[in-house]
């Protein structure tokens, strides 16, 4: 099968990039208060997947395990990172970062391997053109989870610490008296990846797929990509955010099932 | 019984009390002297030291929520999470009438009641899991005369009938007096007993 594929110029891009310009002008001018913000994101994105488009390119030539897992351990320390910098309000100390990362972990981390391993049976196994993007993706979609399932968590029982303390006085478990609570933050943890998987193909083309497409794979090939990657997206999420919310029930109340706010939060800035 | 050993308090000096069973303590003290923090520590609602027995058994031996369900806070302010009150009640709920509520209040809307129906709906509520121990914060504070003394006989027969417990803390020394066989006074940190005249 012969793939073929329209490369991209330089000043293709910069042509696209005009847009933005155009759009950070308009801002400036009706003083909407983003020009500056999407200036520097745009410029952080630019330099940023250059950057990584040059090392996955060395990577991929290269193709040696211990660059591989420094590769892997910047993307999840970072994606780690991410959650936190999200939370309006953290757990104190390692915690926040603890929790984060062991989540992670334990989910992207593992699903990956389990991809590689039994679904693609690239040779070897950690080949970086699989590994690498794949990681990529679960990383990106767990952190989302995680972060929008914790802080809706931690929020919540915040806002609603007394009426946790009354079902703790009239004699319920800890895990009972926030069990509404953290019923919501699942919902809100795995709202995005629901939506996407109920309307991927009807009103959105899902970006790996379109990728894929734009390179000149075979449309139904790149659909079977895409549902291979939806699926480990969802059980990633799933259980990342599950165990994010174990722990952080577990550190929110003591062994004498009360509420624990004191060891548990900085006050937001 | 209950059994205060050197509950120990921050800013408090420690606090030994023997009540006996089917007794009710008052206790008064101005705002800011601690008696709610006493009543959430016997609780076990905040860290504390000393030791609190209940028949026997030490606060720790048991699992903190079964000591909750025996020893049951009434916090000043109840709270009500869902939207109909049937829906907080963990048993059947008696003597509805004798608080001066409709038969149907249990099918009613949480929003709907005002904050004395809530408070005495809160003392149903609690009541509804046979507490042995009643640790009741102003139990009348939102409630005009008839109720308070509806809330009073109501507590006074549950003693009665259950040989249980109850530490009233209250602002109203008349009211001690007539619901309480002992009172005690919180002030500076010191936990004394009232005299009587």
């Amino acid at each position: 099968m012969k793939i073929e594929f329209i490369a991209l110029t330089t000043p293709d891009l910069m042509l696209a990039s005009l847009l933005v310009l155009a759009l950070i002008g308009l801002g400036a001018r009706m003083r909407l208060g983003v020009s500056r913000t999407l200036a520097i994101a745009a410029l952080r994105t630019t330099v940023q997947l250059l950057l990584v488009g040059l090392i996955l390119e060395a990577v991929f030539t290269q193709a040696e395990l211990p660059w591989i897992v420094l590769i892997v351990l910047v993307m999840m320390t970072v994606a780690a990172w991410e959650i936190l910098a999200r939370q309006k309000r953290k757990l104190k100390g390692w915690w926040g970062f603890g929790v984060s990362a062991f989540s992670l972990f334990i989910s992207s981390f593992f699903i990956t391997l389990l991809a590689l391993l039994i679904v693609i049976e690239a040779d070897p196994w950690y080949t970086p053109q699989y590994a690498i993007p794949l990681l990529g993706m679960l990383l990106g979609n767990t952190m989302n989870g995680i972060a929008l399932g914790m802080d809706r968590l931690v929020q919540t029982a915040w806002q609603q610490r007394s009426v946790i303390e009354q079902r703790l006085m009239l004699g319920q478990k800890d895990t009972e008296a926030i069990r509404d609570i953290a019923r919501d933050s699942m919902r809100a943890g795995m709202i995005p990846i629901i939506n996407a998987m109920a309307t991927a193909g009807v009103v959105s083309l899902p970006g790996m797929m379109t990728g894929q497409i734009l390179a000149g794979s075979p449309p139904v090939e790149a659909v079977k990509y895409q549902i291979l990657i939806m699926f480990l997206v969802t059980a990633g999420t799933g259980f990342a955010v599950i165990t994010v919310l174990q722990l952080i029930t577990r550190r929110m109340f003591d062994s004498r099932e009360r509420l624990r706010f004191d060891r548990l939060l900085r006050e937001p800035r | 019984m209950l059994r205060l050993e050197d509950l120990q308090i921050p800013n408090m000096e420690p606090i030994n009390l023997t009540i006996a069973p089917g007794e009710c303590v008052g206790l008064s003290g101005e705002s800011g002297s601690g008696k709610t923090r006493l009543l959430r520590a016997i609780a076990d609602m905040d860290e504390h030291g000393g030791q609190v027995y209940e028949d026997d058994v030490a606060q720790d031996q048991v699992k903190a929520h079964e000591w909750r369900r025996r020893v049951m806070l009434l916090p000043a302010e109840s709270l009500w999470w869902f939207d109909v009150v049937d829906q907080h009640f963990s048993a059947h709920a008696g003597h509805i009438e004798a608080l001066g509520f409709e038969p149907d209040v249990m099918s009613w809307n949480v929003s709907r009641c005002s904050r004395g129906e809530k408070q005495r709906l809160s003392i149903l509520r609690m009541l509804a899991n046979c507490p042995r121990v009643l640790l009741l914060d102003e139990p009348t504070a939102n409630l005009d005369a008839s109720n308070t003394a509806r809330v009073e006989d109501m507590i006074r027969h549950y003693l009665e009938k259950h040989n249980a417990i109850a530490i009233w803390v209250g602002h109203d020394a008349e009211q001690l007096k007539r619901i309480s066989q002992h009172q005690y006074h919180l002030s500076d940190g010191r936990f004394t007993r009232v005299q009587q005249a």
